[in-house]
């Protein structure tokens, strides 16, 4: 993968986390992703689809996710609530919108988030998409940025993205 | 004053209902989507909405549409991940008044509010 596709989440976890929390976010060395278990037991999920497609994962240990939540939130929720998975989909959606925004490629579009809770969990990325693992280290925790993108075989048009 | 907040994550919502609350806005209701918040718009009447892009069942650029139809004078805000230029321009081609990118802080999105209610005020 391209690392022009991987320094726009390095700076949009950066500046979401800051922007949002005051929360410093070092980021460790990408490497590839060879197996498709979560990293962690909180995935947030979003789908891109249009010129480029693929899946963004932020993956957090239940501690880590529990910290950031209550920094995000001001409150604190139980990882099996619905206001816990909102928050980390509201995470991992502006990671993403931020992230698009500095692609080249114009046209990409991203879903609405999905979360899934639970340890061991497997995560079907589509067949060959490589994904790259972006280690992020926090004062709240490890957390995972994973990016699995691909340029589209074919060419969509930009106005049905939105 | 009257606000519409339409956003499908309640986290987001609360976020800009605790901005609000802070500039003295009390008056709030909530829509988790373009087509909830058509149904609320006409009994509420909102002096000012605040509107995500991407939400299911109908995303945002969609209510603004719609709602411009018939409402050309309420200031709507669009509050959203969608930063590239095409899409501002997109947005305010279909009619909102001012653009706000998440993330933004607190103060950022105080600040957009009260320069959009001050420039429709003297546009009316």
């Amino acid at each position: 993968m391209d690392a022009n596709m991987i320094t726009p989440f390095v700076n949009a976890i950066q500046n979401v986390f800051s922007t949002m929390f005051q929360l410093p976010v070092e980021i460790g060395e990408p490497r590839l992703k060879t197996n498709r278990k979560a990293t962690h037991d909180v995935s947030g999920i979003i789908g891109v689809s249009g010129v480029m497609v693929g899946t963004i994962v932020l993956s957090m240990p239940l501690e880590a996710a529990g910290s950031i939540v209550t920094l995000f939130t001001g409150e604190e929720y139980e990882a099996d609530s619905d206001d816990f998975a909102d928050a980390v989909g509201e995470l991992v959606n502006m990671i993403s919108g931020n992230a698009k925004a500095e692609f080249q490629r114009k046209g990409v579009s991203i879903s609405c988030p999905s979360v899934v809770i639970g340890a061991d969990h497997t995560i079907a990325l589509q067949s060959g998409v490589p994904c790259v693992l972006i280690p992020c280290s926090t004062d709240c925790g490890e957390v995972v940025l994973e990016v699995a993108l691909r340029e589209a075989e074919v060419e969509v048009s930009t106005s049905a993205a939105a | 004053m009257k606000i519409l907040l339409i956003d499908d994550s309640k986290t987001m919502r609360n976020i800009q209902k605790s901005v609000l609350k802070q500039l003295g806005y009390t008056e709030i209701e909530e829509a988790c989507d373009g087509q909830d918040a058509l149904s609320k718009i006409g009994a509420f009447n909102p002096d000012l909405c605040l509107v995500d892009w991407n939400m299911p069942v109908m995303d945002g650029l969609t209510f603004v549409t719609t709602f411009r139809q018939t409402n050309k004078t309420t200031p709507l805000i669009m509050v959203t991940t969608e930063a590239e230029k095409s899409r501002v321009i997109e947005a305010i081609k279909a009619g909102v008044n001012n653009y706000v990118v998440k993330p933004f802080t607190p103060d950022l999105l105080s600040e957009r509010i009260t320069e959009t209610l001050a420039k429709c005020a003297v546009g009316s």
